[in-house]
């Protein structure tokens, strides 16, 4: 007597539709409007970053000696500094120099980092214990002492200050992630693809990476706003990005604050876009911490 | 747990030599050396006695091979030795004296107003949640966050000048000189820093309480009729605050060193700025003690905060 199939194996129900980007995000904003604040700042700051040259009201490098320490008036909406260079074009450039650094260091961290951590959890045993010295070793240095001692070794063009910066965050990374992926190295589907005979390189970034994109992604944003603070920190301290670039922890730099009193402006401005941008990055990467991984607890 | 405590003791060696060999390594990786740099400073860069560098090398010993000048050092640290400046030639431990006195002051102060700012407003935050004290707390925090210290500092003393006509002083004085005119200079760095560190604090003291207090013991405690302050304090908090002191503390280590900008603004002559003039000069034992000086404060207390959670929670002792 032959069983008969039946129509249908198991009753399941229908899996849930996939959701379009635009209404995950239109979720988003409902639940987190803080995060949506975050996030439509960030875009603004990306566009402006992209289409500096067009929305830029002057050259950001032009000296000026007849408007020097100019008040902000309807020529000069935000004013001048000490060599007649206008302050709004200048922090419009500069948002440039600190999305380039911060997206950067912040992604070569956070990945270099995930890989890091997976492979110490995923392997264990002697490579697991040198990789964890190593990053004590690195996370006991203080983060601007390391990013320091990198830009005097390589010197400061803007990939040397990405390195210096992006180093000091991999073993933070790296600890978090490896907290997950010791959990997700026991999951039964990663016996299952050992016992296939699958090779480490493919469980690993077949297997185990995927499942922790969670917390990568809140590393990845947190580091954005970490990053930004410490190129304009190394940049205010003449270690970071050389003048005549525009970037605003420059901007802060020397005349800003021996002026600080009769063009209070020149100090001001640039350090609100410095806070603006990264309360947006934080808010931002905050929220979607919320929303991906309410237990993981950073920063 | 004595075990434990020898294990985790063991481990802090092969990381305080590792931070070592990093900085050892790092600063002979920079080029220049100090006598170079002592050169370059008195302005003859160019015209330089090669036979008398050779000799200021030999005198300082950075002729010598590397594994040898490293033992030294180590030899030097084992016996509790910095040694002496390479660039003033005093020893080392005058040289950071009343720097670490000063950064040792205002990382106190930045704690203290860390901490007075965090538990009240986390506390706050947490039974609150979602309201709009709650967002109006993470905003505040996150702005914190933002915020660069040293740009407050600036506004700071932009808005004593601009509306009170008045500067902070810029000559420290040793609190225990005048404690007053100490006070009135290391107030301002320590809450502008304190602001920012108090950001971290106040949203470990949030998560740490909303956990807590859904505890089933705190439900019991509420069910037995307790007045509620009492089951804040005495329950919540005190379970509450474990990592919360851990965030404190961490803190605390890198504030030691980590000052760099903020005193660059308030004119503060802290361990920060003797970092950054010692790396530029090439000043490779001072340079050396400050790095081990800070690492080791930071691993200490990492150390320290294990013990701790070992001892609170016996879980932990045989992982």
């Amino acid at each position: 007597m032959a069983i008969q199939a039946p129509a249908r194996p198991l009753d399941l129900p229908e899996p849930e539709p996939r959701h379009g980007w635009l209404t995950v995000a239109a979720t988003f904003t409902r639940r987190r409007p803080l995060g949506a604040f975050g996030a439509a700042v960030v875009v603004v700051m990306l566009l402006v970053g992209i289409f500096a040259t067009v929305l830029a009201p002057y050259d950001p490098l032009a000296v000026d000696f007849g408007a020097m320490l100019g008040a902000p008036s309807t020529e000069h909406w935000l004013g001048t500094d000490a060599f007649g260079r206008d302050v709004l074009s200048r922090l419009i450039y500069g948002s440039r120099t600190a999305l380039i650094v911060g997206f950067g260091a912040a992604f070569f961290g956070a990945t270099a980092g995930a890989v890091l951590g997976v492979a110490s959890a995923y392997f264990g045993g002697r490579l697991d214990l040198y990789l964890q010295r190593l990053m004590d070793v690195v996370i006991s240095f203080p983060l601007i002492i390391l990013a320091l001692a990198m830009v005097s070794i390589l010197g400061n063009n803007l990939p040397n200050l990405i390195t210096a910066i992006t180093i000091p965050m991999i073993p933070r990374c790296a600890l978090v992630i490896r907290s997950s992926a010791l959990a997700i190295r026991e999951m039964p589907y990663v016996d299952a693809a050992r016992a296939a005979g699958f090779g480490h390189g493919r469980i690993i970034l077949r297997h185990m990476l995927p499942n922790v994109m969670a917390p990568y992604l809140i590393m990845l944003t947190a580091f954005l706003g970490q990053a930004i603070l410490l190129e304009a920190s190394l940049s205010f301290l003449g270690l970071g990005v050389q003048e005549p670039t525009a970037a605003w922890g420059l901007m802060l730099r020397g005349a800003a604050v021996e002026f600080a009193e009769t063009a209070p402006w020149m100090a001001i401005f640039p350090g609100l876009a410095i806070s603006l941008a990264v309360f947006a990055f934080n808010l931002f990467g905050d929220s979607l911490r919320d929303a991906l991984d309410p237990k993981l607890r950073t920063l | 747990m004595g075990r434990y405590i020898l294990k985790r003791f063991l481990l802090m060696v092969p990381t305080l030599l590792g931070v070592a060999v990093l900085t050892f390594a790092l600063l002979r990786i920079v080029p220049g050396d100090v006598v170079e740099a002592r050169y370059i400073a008195a302005g003859q860069g160019q015209f330089v006695d090669r036979d008398l560098m050779a000799q200021e090398r030999a005198r300082l010993g950075l002729d010598q091979p590397m594994w040898k000048q490293f033992a030294r050092w180590m030899w030097g640290l084992l016996r509790l030795d910095l040694g002496i400046s390479m660039w003033t030639g005093a020893p080392i431990v005058e040289e950071i004296k009343l720097r670490f006195a000063l950064s040792l002051q205002l990382a106190l102060m930045a704690t203290v107003v860390a901490t007075l700012l965090a538990i009240p407003l986390g506390l706050v935050a947490a039974l609150r949640q979602d309201t709009w004290v709650d967002y109006a707390v993470r905003v505040f925090s996150i702005a914190g966050l933002a915020t660069p210290s040293f740009w407050l500092g600036i506004m700071m003393i932009l808005g004593f000048l601009i509306i009170f006509r008045w500067l902070p002083p810029m000559i420290y004085t040793p609190f225990w000189v005048d404690p007053w005119q100490n006070m009135l200079q290391l107030i301002w760095p320590a809450l502008a820093v304190g602001y920012r560190y108090s950001a971290v604090a106040t949203r470990m003291t949030r998560s740490a309480m909303l956990e807590v207090l859904r505890e089933d013991y705190i439900r019991t405690a509420r069910a037995k009729g307790l007045w509620l302050k009492l089951i804040l304090v005495r329950h919540a908090l005190k379970n509450a605050m474990l990592p919360v002191v851990t965030v404190i503390g961490l803190e605390f280590a890198f504030l030691l060193g980590g000052l760099v900008v903020t005193e660059q603004v308030f004119n503060l002559n802290g361990l920060g700025l003797l970092f950054v003039e010692a790396v530029a000069r090439r000043d490779y034992t001072l340079t050396q003690a400050l790095v081990m000086l800070v690492a080791s404060a930071y691993i200490v207390v990492n150390f320290l905060m294990d013990i701790t959670y070992a001892w609170l929670d016996p879980r932990i002792r045989y992982r």
